[in-house]
Parts: C-alpha cells; structure tokens; sequence
C-alpha cells in the first residue's frame, strides 16, 4: 500500500524554490531514505508533510485518500511523527513531561504523573529505548535525548516516523543501537522516512531511497539495485572526488602549546581536564569528537572569552592565558567559529562591515574609519575567496550559506596569521564550497601557519591533519598520525582501541 | 535606633506590607503568566493602570465597588489581548510595546479622567471596597492582625498566588505553558496550540493586573489619581524574576518589597532625622539591588523575548 | 514591449519604496496614531477639526508659536538622541527623565560656584558638567546589566526615581532660594544662552542641539568606537568573538546616552527656566523614546520626530486652552505612535490593503 503519496508538491521562500514539482511515494513498512545535499530540500517536504509548511502548490495522499495537514496537531492525529534535526525538547522539563506533554494523562483536571511514568516505562520497555524517566533533560547524553525524542513520537501514537538527520549527532555506537531500533520499529509495521546526506547511512539501513537535488527529485530506486557511487553523482550532479592532495612538509617551531588546560564548570563540573596540545609551523592539528565533549568551550578558552580554572595556553611563545580577546588577535591568532552565522556574522551589516570585523582598528586613524582602505581591502578579500556577492554594500543576509562562510574564512585567513583555529569550518556547506574550503586550509599549511582544525568529520580529518587528537567527556583520549575511520570512530565514542569488545563492535561497523 | 527596630519588627508593619503587597503580587504573578509564555511585559504598569481606572468607573457608573472590580478585570483582559496582539501577530519588539502600551494608557486614563471628572488630577469619591472580618480569624491574636480584617481582593490575591501555582505546575495547560515560554517552535511540533496557550495567558495576565489595579484604587483609596500605579508594574516585574518566574516567588518577592515600603513609610511618620526623600528611595534601590543580584543565579524561560514565526 | 516597460516600471517603484521603506512606515504609523486619536475625540464629544486645527494653530500658527514649537524641540532632540544611542548598543534607556534631571540640577549648581569664569569657557564647561552628571546616572544600569544582565528598563525606571529625588533632596537641603518654591536661585546672567527671538525662551541651545546631532551621526558612521558599540547592539556574540569587549561597549553607550540626556537637563537650565525648580520636565525623557522610536534610532530621524512632538507639546497646551480639549491627547498620540511603529507587520498589512 502507498501510505504517502505527494503529487507535485512546489514550496517557495520567497524567489528561492525548494521544493519544484515534487512526486513521492512512501509505502507502507519500508524504511525510505531521502538523500540530498544541504539545501536539497528533503526537510522542507518532510515540514511540508508534518503540517509546518504550507505548500503553494501539490497535493498530499495519506493512506491513499488526499488531505490537508495544516499544523502539527493535525499531523499527529493522522499518526505521523517527526524526529527533528534539533532536538524539540526543553533542556529543565523531565524526560517524562518532555514526552507527555500535549496528550498528558489526567486525574481529576491535573497531570497524573504516577500515570505518565508507567505509559513512558512501558514504551520505553517495549521498544527497548532505554531512558531514565524522571531525569531532567539538560543532565543527560545526546543518544539518551534522542531516545526520548522517538518515545515522543510512540506516546502519540505515530505509524508514519520521520527522522531528519538524526545520526549528525551520535557516536558510531549511537548509530548502531538507532539503527537496531530502527529496524524494530519496521519489524513492529511503521513506515519510516530516514533523511540524510551520507551514503554508507544510506545502503545499509534503506529498503528504497529516493534522490533530490535542488529542490527536485533525480530519482527513486531499490537499495539493493543501487551503489554509494551511483548514489553520489545522482546527489552532486557530477563525479566527486573527496580527496585532496595533502603533500607532507618539513614543521617549523612550535606555534600554539596548551599546557594542562582545564576548565571546571559553574556546578563543579569538569569540562576539560588537562589537555595538552602543541601545533608547530606548518602543521594542521585534528581534534576529533563528537559535538558536546568540550570542543566548543575549548574554542571559547583559547579565544580569550571563558577563564580557563588552571593550565596555560601559549602563543609563539608568549603566554596569552589571560590575555584579552583582542590581544590575542594583534598577536596573530585566528578564528573561524563554530556556527558562523552566530558568533562569525552580523547579518543585518553589510561585506564590508563584516569583513574589518575584529581588524577594524587596522583601518582606523585617529579613531576614525579609513573608508577608502577598507572598500579596497574587502574588495581583495573577495575575489580571492571567491565570495559570490552583487556588491561591498549588500547585507550578509543575501549571501547563501557557502559564501557567508568563505566570506568569515577570507577574513580570518587574510590578516596574515601565526595560528589558525577552525572549528567546524565547513559545516552546513555544500560539496563545492567544502572543495575550496579545504584546498584554502592546506594553502595556510604551506604557508607555515599552525593550524588547529575542529571537527566532527572523520574524512575531513583524516584528509587534512597531520596529527588527530580525540576528545572525549573533555579530556584527550588518544593521540596518533594515522588512524583507520573505525578507530577514530570508536574512540569519539569513548572506547579505547584495545577492548575486545570495542574490536567486534568495529568489526561489526566494517561488515556493515 | 531603639525606635527604629521597633518599627521594623511591629505588628502593624508586617500587616501594612500585606496590604501594599497587593497590587504587586496581582502584577508580578501577572508578569509570571506572560513571560512563561515567552512574551517580556514591561506593560505590567499600563495594565495596573488600567485596572485601577476601569475599577473606579465601574464603581462610579453604579455605585457598587464589586462591579467596579468586574470592570476591572474586563479592562485588564482587553488590554492584555491588544498586548498579546501587538507583540505576537504583529511580532513588536517586547520590550518596545510595553513601554508604549504604558505612555498610551497613562494618556488614556488621565484623558477620561478629565472628560468623566473634568479634572486632571484625581478623579471624584466612588464607593470603595469595605473590609471583610473573618469571624474566628480575627480574634486569633497576632494571625488576627495580619489576616482576620481585610477587603476582599486581598483574600482574592492568597487565593489566586495558589491558584496559580497549582495552574502553572500541576495542570496540562502549565505544562504546556512552560513549553510554550522555552521552546514555541517545539510546542509546534509537538501540536500544541500554542498561540492559544499565549493569548490566554496574556489575557489572564491582563486580568491579574486589572485586579491589581482596582486594589489600587477601591482597595487603599476610592479615587483614581493621574498615573497611581507609579512605577509598581516595573517593580512587579522585577518581582517576577527576583521570584523566578514562580507565583510562590513572586508572592515572596512582592512581599518584600511591599514590607520596604511600609517600613519607608512608616519611618517618614517617625520624623526621625533621616530626610524624607532619602527613605522614599529605599524600595526603588531595594528593587535595583535585588534585581541585579537575582539575575546572577536565574534562568528565565529560554524563549523570553523571541519570536515564532509559522510558515503556513 | 508594453510588457517590458509596465514591468520596468514596477520594479522601479520597487526600489523606490525600499529606499524609503522606513519613511513611509513611521508616516503611515503617524497617520494611524491621529485617526485612532480622532475617534478618541470624536467619542468624548468634541471636534475632530477644532482640536487638530487648534493643535496645528498653537504649534505653526504664529511666528512666536513656532518659536515655542523649537523650543519644546531641543530637549526632546537630546533625549530622543540618549535613547537611540542606547538602542544602537542595544540597550533600552528610558532613564532619560532622571538623566536629565542630573544634568540640569548639575548644571544649575555649576554655574553658582563658576561664574567668575568668562562666557566662553563657562558655557561649554558648564554643559559638560551638566553631560557628566546624567553620564554618572546612565553608568549606573549600564554597569549592572554588564555585570549581572539586570533589565535596563527596569533598573532606569529606578534611577528616574531615584534622580528626582535625589536632586529635590539636595535642593531643598542646600540650595533652595528663600520663598514657597522649590527652586534654586537664578543663574548668573553670563551662563544663559542667548535668545534668538526676543522674549521667546528660544535660545542658542537649538545650534547646540543639531551639533550633537551631527556629532552622534558621525560618530556611529565614521568612528571606530561608534563601529564598535553598534556590533555589540547588532550581534553580541559575534562582537565579543572579534575581541571587541562588548561589557565596555554597553556601558560606554549608556555613559554617552545619559550624557546627552543631561545637557537636555542643561540647556533647559541655561535657555528657558534660568534656574533648577523641582519637576520641571513635563517628561520630556518619556517622550524621547517616542522620538527615537519614530525616528528609528538615526540622528537625522530624532530631529524630524523631536519636530513633530516637540510641536504637539506646544499645539497640546493651545488646544486645551482654547479648545479646552486635554493636552493628554499628546500621550496617547506618543503612545500609539511607538506601538505602531514597533509593529511593522501591522503596518504592512495595512498598506497592502
């Protein structure tokens, strides 16, 4: 039986179209991927399909009659559920009240939360999601979130379950017990819409996968007629090359040390514990780990924006530990931060604004703004970083993602810097710009700046650093030149390499 | 100093706080309700205002100070859908549409004054709410001070600081709500109607305000003066987060500030050597200092101040 | 061909209100606040045409009118500017009121102690002193939402108490003139600004106030500080990762806001009331945030919305004089015009209708 059948589904936002003409069918029971880059347009038809989006045009057929889903509410009703990309849950709320509310048990007009517990024990028992049920959200991991996100979903009810990129943010451990689940639920007769860009994902949870590109679909197909080859040039549109020349060169004196850095949080909490790293010219320096381990506050201390408890942190020698922000910048560190459009931007400035930056008192004299010297310097910037723009003076805002980012990268590798800090620099961008991105990044290499790359990516890792370090619940874990994709993997996961049972569990990775 | 301690710690103080507490507690509790559904309200004091006016032309048009009390309450309820109007469908800056709503109230109010009354400073005598005397209650002794004899809002307030309490944490629509003030783009998804969890807690924030106002006006006095509420709405805001965003809290934190001011006033009959203006001071450093020392350990609803937009 | 050209012509009158987009919102919040004002009116029993044609008539209507109309002007050019410089840091100032008052009981007591000095050097030092009284009273809030986050409405608020009452206790304490009013002694002839119209209280003080104007534009176009501070307002994180120290940068915008604020306290001092008298604002702080509202936070944009309030003010008092229709229609004008314009959607609905 077809449960979802979507006919020439069109969503536009404002000239841009994401979603051109759209047809789409989903039968019952099978686990369906929807592949695509970033933009392509598969969370889009899936807000379509949970009533958050109006479509302009096309129609919805559910359980082969139409009808119209026009909130969330109604798509409920109708026994869809949606795992979203970010986690719909409130960080002080219970893991039980996150689960429960909207469709709350009642005793005499109030919550009967005695009753609420024994609904989310049994269905958390049922379908072996394991959760503890009176814990507050903000105390426990991302795969245990994630769990009560698809319990969430099975407390209402749901027969249709979306899951929007839901492996992006676990361990490869994680991956496996969603996917176990996953393959329980299809067992107990749900549908299943699995959303994602990566292809090994792909081939080995999908029965069917359907491939879109710019807002339209390229093709449906049987998983087991297909292959991650062909997969990838229906999802680009040409043949990809993921990997980049990486020549060695010879390492100059150290750049960048951190000495036994720690930082205790606000509730005593460790947050990192005596990391150690040193970066030496010419040298990109990984740091692997899945997000949340004390990456981002790493970032923050070696910024200058958080207080580190105790340890130093030196930059070409000098000791920066408690130098301001803006001193570390004069002497030559540079930043491209984690989520750019937060922390990198100021989306209602203009290039140029955005472009001085952070180096705005190189074009100041006598407290003035120099505006000739800083048109000139934008407009350098620009053309070497290929930012796609109409003019200096137009806002950031109307810049697509991937030239936003190349615009924060010009500008943070353009001041001539001794240390580069890239913290994720090419997430959220499309195939095209990660290319350049990465070719730029080797381009510092060799031109002996130090270079410490954050990252989630196993392949960007591998490919680029030199050295990986991994992090993990805060502290280095392990140390190496070269690891295989299955040691990084289990080692972001907490696992040391030399457990037995870490080994049949990588086994088990390569076999799948 | 003898005279002074004595004062801090009388009977009388403690009874005249519960009673300056009033229109606090109805606004603070008032502030509770909206920005747990995400919506910042500096309009607290346009909204006390209000209440404080409609309360005494309900008692004016029919001489009965319980429909002035209605009065109020509708007025609070209109005033605070326009607010919920203006700050969630037309997505006005919170903090922006306060304050107006604050500038145009006053103005409306003395406006009406002048053309009901004809006169632009205080409006004419209305009947005023008596005081109830709870029968045992009273005679207990020191319970009987504080308790036993007051009118009747005031027995409204402890009713409503449980009320609401038992509302914001026990109930499905509390629940939501504090979904709603964290996250409205999750209680989306989660189907929760959550525009119509906002508008009726703005509403019922409006309503708590309107009878903070008629308190105000009926309870203390029986007149209404040009801008009474004085500045109360943005203390009982701060109340609100010195209470963490709590009915329990904000009771606690109004009262507080309530005790202050009875302090302050009676100090100024004292005629002790410290000038009037001085201790008139006191509860606005006091709101300063307790608003600047609760922001250092609170969390106020994550979703405070932002906007959702649907795309349907 | 004929398609082409109609399509040209569209996308021209595109631009053309994009370009002013702005302009035609607070016009059309404007229009809107007078016709809800109108039914207000209406509904009270009076004449729509006799309250806006006397309101118009006491603000235009005669040379010496307009005269007054600037001259309610100038204070609220300064207090509409304090609070736009707040919002560009991202703070919301309404400690105007009390800002100013620092600044005009400064000023006032200033000028006692310093008129041995010649004009020249007293009238500037003497508004600079007036400038960092109401710079100590916006440091205040500034430090503590720096420090602690606490919410700058409200801890302004405060300080507007707090300001009036401190400056009506020195007064009263050491520098009350003899007699039932609570006013200071008048100030030497040499620190009064000199009259541009003969017994119209309309003083130099309009040159000052369009010089700071241009000073405040300048400074958040051209100036690195100015760059700065608006980065904080615009993206704090993202200043804050640039280095840029964004606790300073709020401090210092209300420092500077609260300085403006006091030379509106000043000018009054040194232009119209030649002396400090308990309560003389008739809250010309509250009405600068109407101002900076309207005139969304630009320079330029302060001194057309000053024009406009500054000339209800003096309309307002004509029209309850003559007309004998409540000058608080002005407030509630005020009022609706910052809602209204707060409220763009509103607006765009409308227009689109």
């Amino acid at each position: 039986m077809n449960i979802i059948e979507f006919k020439s589904i069109i969503k536009k936002f404002g000239d841009f179209i994401a979603n051109d003409k759209i047809d789409l069918i989903i039968k019952k029971g099978e686990i369906h991927c929807l592949l695509g880059e970033n933009g392509a347009g598969k969370t889009t038809l899936m807000n379509i399909l949970f009533g958050l989006y109006k479509p302009e045009e096309g129609k919805i057929f559910l359980r082969e009659k139409p009808c119209k889903i026009n909130n969330p509410h109604k798509a409920i009703e109708l026994g869809l559920g949606m795992i979203h990309q970010h986690f719909m849950l409130i960080d002080r709320l219970t893991t039980t009240e996150n689960i429960i509310v909207g469709e709350e048990p009642l005793k005499n007009g109030l919550v009967d939360m005695k009753k609420a517990r024994e609904q989310v024990k049994q269905i958390s028992d049922n379908y072996h999601l394991a959760i503890k049920i009176d814990e507050k959200i903000e105390n426990i991991s991302v795969g245990e979130q994630q769990r009560v996100e698809i319990l969430k979903v099975l407390f209402r009810k749901a027969e249709i379950l979306i899951f929007d990129e839901p492996t992006a943010v676990l361990t490869p451990q994680e991956v496996n017990n969603l996917f176990t689940t996953l393959r329980e639920l299809k067992a107990g007769g749900k549908t299943i819409i699995f959303i994602t860009h990566k292809l090994e994902e792909t081939m080995n949870i999908s029965d069917r996968v359907t491939v879109l590109r710019k807002g339209k679909v390229i093709s449906t197909v049987n998983t087991c007629d297909t292959s991650p080859k062909k997969l990838a040039r229906m999802m680009v549109g040409r043949e990809v090359l993921l990997n980049v020349n990486k020549e060695k060169g010879d390492l100059g004196d150290k750049v960048l040390e951190v000495k036994d850095l720690s930082l205790i949080g606000k509730h005593k909490n460790i947050i990192l514990k005596n990391i150690n790293i040193s970066i030496r010219k010419g040298e990109i320096v990984g740091l692997a780990g899945v997000s949340g381990n004390g990456q981002l506050e790493l970032e923050e201390c070696l910024t200058g924006l958080r207080k580190v408890t105790s340890g130093k942190i030196i930059l070409g020698g000098d000791e920066i530990t408690h130098t301001p922000t803006r001193i570390r910048r004069k002497k030559g560190f540079s930043h491209i931060p984690s989520d750019c459009l937060k922390r990198g931007l100021v989306s209602t400035y203009d290039l140029t604004k955005n472009i001085i930056l952070g180096n705005q008192d190189s074009f100041t004299k006598n407290g003035f703004l120099q505006q000739n010297d800083i048109n000139e310097y934008c407009k350098e910037v620009i053309e070497k970083f290929d930012v796609r723009c109409q003019s200096l003076n137009e806002s950031v805002n109307n810049l697509s993602g991937g030239n936003q980012q190349k615009l924060v990268i010009g500008r943070e590798l353009s001041t001539n810097p001794k240390f580069i800090l890239a913290a994720q620099p090419t997430r959220g961008v499309d195939v095209g710009a990660i290319e350049f991105i990465h070719n730029n990044i080797l381009k510092m290499r060799k031109q002996k700046k130090a270079i410490l790359l954050i990252s989630a990516e196993l392949e960007e890792l591998l490919s680029l650093a030199d050295r990986i370090l991994v992090i993990y619940e805060g502290k280095i874990v392990s140390e190496k030149n070269n690891y295989t994709k299955e040691e990084l993997g289990l080692l972001m996961a907490g696992k040391k390499a030399s457990d037995e049972e870490i080994l049949e569990t990588g086994n088990r990775i390569r076999n799948d | 100093m003898q005279e002074i301690l004595e004062v801090i710690f009388n009977i009388n103080t403690f009874s005249a706080a519960i009673r300056i507490s009033v229109p606090l507690v109805f606004a603070a509790i008032g502030g509770v309700f909206s920005e747990r559904a995400g919506i910042i309200n500096l309009g607290l004091e346009g909204m006390l205002l209000t209440g404080a006016f409609a309360g005494v032309l309900g008692s004016y048009l029919t001489s009965n100070p319980y429909i002035g009390i209605l009065f109020a309450i509708m007025a609070g309820a209109f005033i605070g859908f326009i607010f919920a109007l203006f700050t969630i469908k037309f997505e006005a800056n919170h903090v922006v549409a306060g304050v107006g709503l604050n500038i145009l109230m006053l103005g409306i109010t003395t406006w009406l004054m002048q053309i009901l009354w004809g006169s632009r400073g205080t409006s004419v005598n209305v009947t005023g709410l008596g005081e109830i005397t709870i029968p045992i209650l009273s005679s207990i002794p020191i319970l009987g001070k504080l308790f036993g004899s007051h009118n009747i809002l005031v027995y409204v307030m402890f009713i409503i600081v449980i009320f609401s309490w038992i509302i914001l944490f026990k109930t499905p629509f509390g629940l939501r709500l504090r979904v709603v003030g964290e996250n409205q783009e999750a209680a989306d998804t989660l189907g929760i109607k959550l525009r119509k969890i906002q508008y009726t807690s703005l509403i019922f924030s409006g309503v708590l305000c309107g009878l903070g106002g008629a308190y105000l006006s009926l309870g203390q006095l029986n007149w209404f003066s040009m801008n009474m509420s004085a500045g109360r709405g943005y203390m009982a805001l701060a109340a609100n987060i010195f209470g963490g965003w709590n009915p329990l809290g904000a009771f606690g934190a109004s009262y507080l500030f309530a005790y202050t001011d009875a302090l302050q006033m009676r100090m100024q009959a004292l005629n002790l050597n410290v000038p009037n203006e001085i201790i008139q001071m006191i509860p606005y450093i006091l709101t300063i200092l307790v608003l600047a020392g609760a922001m250092i350990r609170s969390r106020p609803p994550a979703g405070l101040g932002k906007h959702y937009k649907t795309n349907r | 061909m004929k398609r082409f050209w109609k399509q040209g012509i569209e996308f021209e009158m595109i631009k053309i209100f994009k370009k002013y987009e702005n302009s035609i919102y607070s016009f059309t919040a404007i229009l809107l606040a007078f016709l809800v004002g109108s039914i207000l009116i209406h509904l009270s029993g009076f004449s729509v045409i006799k309250a806006y044609s006397a309101l118009f008539d006491g603000a235009f209507g005669n040379v010496f009118n307009l005269t007054q109309t600037l001259m309610n002007t100038i204070p609220l050019i300064f207090t509409g500017l304090a609070v736009a410089i707040g919002f560009k840091s991202g703070l919301f100032n309404i400690g105007g009121e009390g800002q100013m008052y620092l600044g005009a009981f400064a000023t006032a007591i200033a000028t006692i102690y310093l008129s041995f000095l010649p004009v020249y050097i007293l009238i500037p030092l003497v508004l600079i002193i007036g400038g960092l009284a109401g710079s100590a009273w916006g440091f205040v809030p500034g430090y503590l939402k720096a420090k602690t986050g606490a919410h700058e409405v409200v801890t302004t608020i405060m300080m507007n108490y707090i300001g009036i009452l401190i400056t009506s206790y020195l007064l009263l304490k050491y520098f009350k003139e003899e007699g039932p009013i609570p006013q200071t002694a008048l100030i030497p002839e040499s620190a009064r600004l000199p009259e541009l119209v003969e017994y119209s209280r309309l003083t130099w003080a309009i040159f000052i106030a369009v010089f700071v104007i241009i000073i405040i534009d300048i400074f958040f176009k051209r100036t690195e500080l100015g760059y700065k501070i608006q980065t904080v307002g615009e993206n704090r994180s993202a200043a804050e990762y640039a280095g840029i120290n964004s606790n300073k940068m709020m401090v210092l915008s209300m420092m500077i806001s609260g300085f403006v604020a006091g030379l509106a306290g000043s000018t009054i001092v040194m232009g119209v009331l030649h002396r400090f008298i308990t309560n003389f604002s008739p809250g010309y702080g509250f009405t600068g945030i109407a101002v900076a509202v309207l005139g969304k936070n630009k320079p330029w944009g302060v001194l057309f919305a000053a024009i406009l309030f500054g000339a209800l003010q003096t309309g307002g008092i004509t029209m309850q004089l003559f007309a004998k229709i409540p000058m608080d229609l002005i407030v509630i004008i005020q009022g609706l015009v910052i809602l209204f314009v707060a409220a763009p959607i509103l607006i765009k609905k409308l227009l689109r209708k």
